[in-house]
C-alpha cells in the first residue's frame, strides 16, 4: 500500500503521477480512435448502400475483421520484446491502419480486397496494443500503475465518442461521400501518427536483449499462467455488449433507431470512471477492483432481468470496462520482467479476448436453444461462480 | 526545424482533410424539380446516379428519362410508388419510406430503422412493403437483422414489423426468438401475401393472410419470393452453394410445388421483378438483367446502368 505517493503534492487535480508519455500515448489514441471509429460507424452503410454488397457478404468481411486481432497481437508483442522497440513496433502499427484508410478508396467493390484492407487495419490495431501498452506500464511507477491506464483508456474512450459524430459531420455537409469519411479517417490516423513520432518517448531497453525463445520462457511464467487462467475463466462467462444491449432494447421497447446510444451510454460511463477505478485500483489492490468489475456486470444483468431496468445498467456496464481493461494490465505488469513486458502482456490480453469471443459463440448457442431468459440466468450463475473461485485463487498478490 | 516539419504536416493534413469534404460537398446535386409522370408505355427503374428513370417498356436499353427523385431502392404499380430512401446526417441508420403517385408527387412518408433493402408495391397499388437492414438489433455481432413492414394506404394502417405474424410450420404454432422476416409481395386481392421468414439458420417461405393476420410456412430454402402477375408463379432466390457465389433464381409453380431453375448461372441478390408472364427482371453487376421465366433461353442484359426496376 502506498497511500502516500497516491496523494499527489501537485495542485490541481493531481495529474502530477502520471508521466507524460501516458498523456502522450493517450492523445495517440485518442486521435487514432477517431478515426477508426469513424469508419466502423459507416461501413455497414457504405458496404451495402454504396457499393451493393449484400449483408451475408458483409457478415464474412465482420469475420476478418474481428479474427485477425488475436493473432497478431503476439506477435507484435514479441517483435518489440525481442528487438527492444516498443515504440516502433508500436508505430508500424498505427502507420498500418492508417495506410488501410486509403486501401478503403482503393478496394472498390471488391470484397476480396476490402477484406484485405479490413485485414491490414485489424492487423495494425492487434500489433500496436501490448506495446503501447508495455510503454505505459515502463514509463509509469508501479504503485500507480491503475491511474496511468485508466488516464489512457479515458482517453481512448473520448476518441471512440468522437468518432462516429465526427463521420455524421462529413457526411452531413457530403451527402452520401462515404470517400469524404475515409478521406478525413485517414487524415486522422496519419495525426496520430504523427503525434507518436513527435510526443512519446520510446522506453530506453536497460538490460541486455531478452533470449530468442522469449514466448517459452513466458509459458513457464508461474504468474502469468495463474493470471491467464483466471482471465480466461472469467472472460468465459462475460457477456457481451451486443446481448445486453439486446435484451435492454427488448425490456425498454426501444426503436431500434436508438439502439446505438445504448453503447454510447457505456462509454460515457467508462470514460468517466476510468480514472477513478484506476486510483482505487492503486490503493485498494487491482486484483479485488478487477472482480469488483465483474460483481458490477452481474449487478447489470440482474438489475437488466429484474423490474427496475433503468440507466444505471448502462452505468454499472461503463464500471465493468473502468475495472477491467486497464486494471487487468496494471495488475498483469508488475509481474512481468522489462524485457518481457510487452509479449506477456499480449499473451493476457490474447487470452481475454478468445475466452470472450468463445462466451459469444456459446452464449448465442444458448440463448436460441433455451430462449434468453434461462441462458442469462445462466451466464448469471456461471459469473458469480467464477468470480468466487477467482477471488480465491488470487493471482496476483501484494500490489 | 523537426518541429517546423510536424507542425506543417499537420497544416496539411487538416488542410487537405477540409479541403476534400469541402469539395465532396459541391459535388453533390441538389434534388432537382421532379416532373415526369410513370405511364404504362414506361419501365421506371434506379439509374445509377440514384435517380429514378424512365425508358419506354418497348426499347427499356434506348432513351432513358431521369425524373431527378433520388431513391436507393424503387417499385411502382397501378400509378403507386414507392421510394426507400436513407436518410443522410442521422445518427443511425434511418431510412424514409416515400409514398407518390404517378407524378411522382409525395403522398405519404414514413421513418423507419435500418438502411434499405426490397421495396414492393401491391398489384393494385393499395399496399405498399418494405424491408430494411437493422444493424445491431441481432445478437449475433456478425451480420444484419432485416425487418419486413408493410403500409395499407386504404386506411392507412402500418404495421412496421411483421414478426409478430402467428405463423403455422407443420400444424403448430410456431415460435422463436429469432425470427426475421424479408423479401414481401403482394397478390392482387391484397389479402395474400408472401415473405421470407429466417429462423435459426434456415430460410422459409411464409403465405400470409393480411386480413386475418395468419401465416403458414409452405417449404424451405425460398428468399425474396415475388409473385407473377397472373398470380401463379413465384420467382426467387434458392440458396444453393456456400461460398461467394450462394443465390440461384428460381421460379415456383404454387399449382404443383415444382421449382424450376432459370438460366441465369450467376449468383443474384434481388428481389426478382416480373415484366410479364415469361419475363422476369432482377439487378446483377450494377445492370438490370432479363430472363426467360420458364428455365429456357439465356439472359440477357436489359437496362445498362440500372437496379430496381419498377414493374
Amino acid at each position: 500500500m502506498y497511500l502516500a505517493s497516491t496523494r499527489s503534492p501537485v495542485s490541481g487535480r493531481g495529474g502530477g503521477q502520471v508521466a507524460r508519455t501516458v498523456f502522450a500515448l493517450g492523445l495517440v489514441s485518442l486521435i487514432t480512435d477517431v478515426s477508426s471509429e469513424m469508419v466502423s460507424s459507416v461501413l455497414p452503410l457504405y458496404l451495402v448502400l454504396g457499393l451493393g454488397l449484400s449483408p451475408w457478404q458483409f457478415g464474412f468481411l465482420d469475420g476478418v475483421y474481428s479474427g485477425v486481432t488475436a493473432l497478431v497481437r503476439v506477435l507484435g508483442g514479441h517483435l518489440a520484446d525481442r528487438f527492444g522497440r516498443l515504440k516502433l513496433v508500436a508505430g508500424v502499427g498505427y502507420a498500418l491502419s492508417a495506410v488501410s484508410k486509403l486501401g478503403l478508396l482503393a478496394a472498390g467493390a471488391s470484397p476480396v480486397a476490402l477484406g484485405a484492407v479490413l485485414a491490414v487495419d485489424r492487423t495494425g490495431k492487434g500489433v500496436r496494443t501490448a506495446p503501447r501498452d508495455a510503454l505505459i506500464s515502463l514509463s509509469s511507477k508501479p504503485e500507480s500503475l491503475g491511474r496511468a491506464f485508466g488516464v489512457h483508456r479515458a482517453m481512448d474512450t473520448a476518441g471512440a465518442l468522437l468518432g462516429p459524430l465526427v463521420a455524421m459531420g462529413v457526411l452531413w455537409v457530403a451527402v452520401g461521400r462515404y470517400d469524404a469519411v475515409f478521406v478525413v479517417s485517414f487524415c486522422f490516423a496519419a495525426l496520430g501518427v504523427l503525434a507518436l513520432v513527435v510526443t512519446v518517448r520510446d522506453h530506453e531497453p536497460g538490460q541486455a536483449r531478452p533470449a530468442p525463445r522469449v514466448l517459452l520462457s513466458l509459458l513457464r511464467h508461474k504468474g502469468l499462467r495463474r493470471i491467464c487462467a483466471c482471465a480466461a475463466l472469467l472472460g468465459l462467462v462475460t457477456i457481451s455488449d451486443s446481448f445486453l444491449y439486446l435484451l435492454l432494447q427488448r425490456r425498454w421497447e426501444l426503436a431500434a433507431t436508438y439502439f446505438p446510444l445504448l453503447a454510447m451510454g457505456t462509454s460515457v460511463s467508462y470514460l468517466l470512471l476510468a480514472v477513478p477505478l484506476g486510483r482505487l485500483a492503486d490503493r485498494i489492490g487491482r486484483w479485488p477492483v478487477f472482480l469488483g468489475g465483474h460483481l458490477a456486470l452481474l449487478a447489470a444483468l440482474l438489475l437488466a432481468l429484474g423490474p427496475w431496468a433503468g440507466w444505471p445498467v448502462l452505468l454499472l456496464h461503463g464500471a465493468f470496462y473502468a475495472a477491467s481493461d486497464g486494471v487487468l494490465m496494471a495488475a498483469t505488469s508488475p509481474l512481468l520482467p522489462e524485457s518481457q513486458r510487452a509479449s506477456g502482456m499480449a499473451v493476457v490480453q490474447t487470452v481475454q479476448a478468445a475466452a470472450r469471443s468463445a462466451s459469444s459463440v456459446l452464449f448465442g448457442a444458448a440463448w436460441t436453444v433455451w430462449g434468453p431468459e434461462v441462458a442469462l440466468a445462466v451466464i448469471a450463475v456461471a459469473l458469480a461462480a467464477a468470480v468466487g473461485v477467482t477471488a480465491v485463487l488470487r493471482p496476483v498478490r501484494g500490489q | 526545424m523537426k518541429i517546423l516539419l510536424a507542425v506543417l504536416a499537420v497544416l496539411a493534413l487538416v488542410g487537405g482533410g477540409t479541403l476534400y469534404v469541402l469539395n465532396a460537398r459541391q459535388e453533390v446535386q441538389a434534388d432537382s424539380v421532379v416532373t415526369a409522370v410513370i405511364t404504362p408505355e414506361q419501365l421506371p427503374f434506379r439509374d445509377k446516379s440514384g435517380q429514378v428513370a424512365l425508358a419506354p417498356r418497348t426499347d427499356p436499353g434506348g432513351q432513358r428519362t431521369l425524373t431527378g427523385l433520388h431513391c436507393d431502392r424503387f417499385h411502382f404499380a397501378a400509378k403507386t410508388a414507392v421510394c426507400l430512401r436513407v436518410r443522410a446526417g442521422a445518427l443511425t441508420p434511418t431510412t424514409d419510406v416515400i409514398v407518390l403517385d404517378e407524378k411522382l408527387h409525395e403522398r405519404q412518408r414514413v421513418e423507419i430503422p435500418g438502411t434499405p433493402s426490397r421495396a414492393r408495391v401491391s398489384p393494385d397499388g393499395r399496399i405498399v412493403a418494405w424491408t430494411a437492414f437493422v444493424t445491431g438489433d441481432s445478437y449475433a455481432t456478425t451480420g444484419f437483422s432485416t425487418r419486413a413492414g408493410l403500409l395499407d394506404l386504404s386506411d392507412g394502417q402500418l404495421v412496421k414489423t411483421i414478426e409478430e405474424l402467428p405463423v403455422l410450420k407443420d400444424g403448430r404454432r410456431y415460435f422463436a426468438a429469432d425470427v426475421n422476416y424479408w423479401g414481401i409481395t403482394f397478390a392482387r386481392d391484397n389479402a395474400t401475401f408472401y415473405a421470407t421468414m429466417a429462423s435459426k439458420g434456415s430460410t422459409y417461405l411464409v403465405r400470409g393472410d393480411y386480413p386475418s393476420y395468419r401465416g403458414k410456412v409452405l417449404r424451405d430454402n425460398v428468399e425474396c419470393p415475388s409473385l407473377s402477375p397472373d398470380g401463379s408463379h413465384l420467382v426467387f432466390k434458392k440458396k444453393v452453394a456456400d461460398g461467394d457465389q450462394p443465390w440461384r433464381l428460381y421460379t415456383l409453380d404454387l399449382a404443383t410445388m415444382r421449382e424450376t431453375p432459370l438460366a441465369e448461372t450467376h449468383s443474384v441478390d434481388d428481389q426478382a421483378a416480373w415484366l410479364d408472364e415469361h419475363t422476369v427482371l432482377y439487378g446483377l453487376g450494377g445492370d438490370v438483367w432479363a430472363v426467360p421465366a420458364d428455365g429456357s433461353g439465356a439472359p440477357r442484359q436489359l437496362i445498362a446502368g440500372a437496379s430496381s426496376p419498377g414493374v
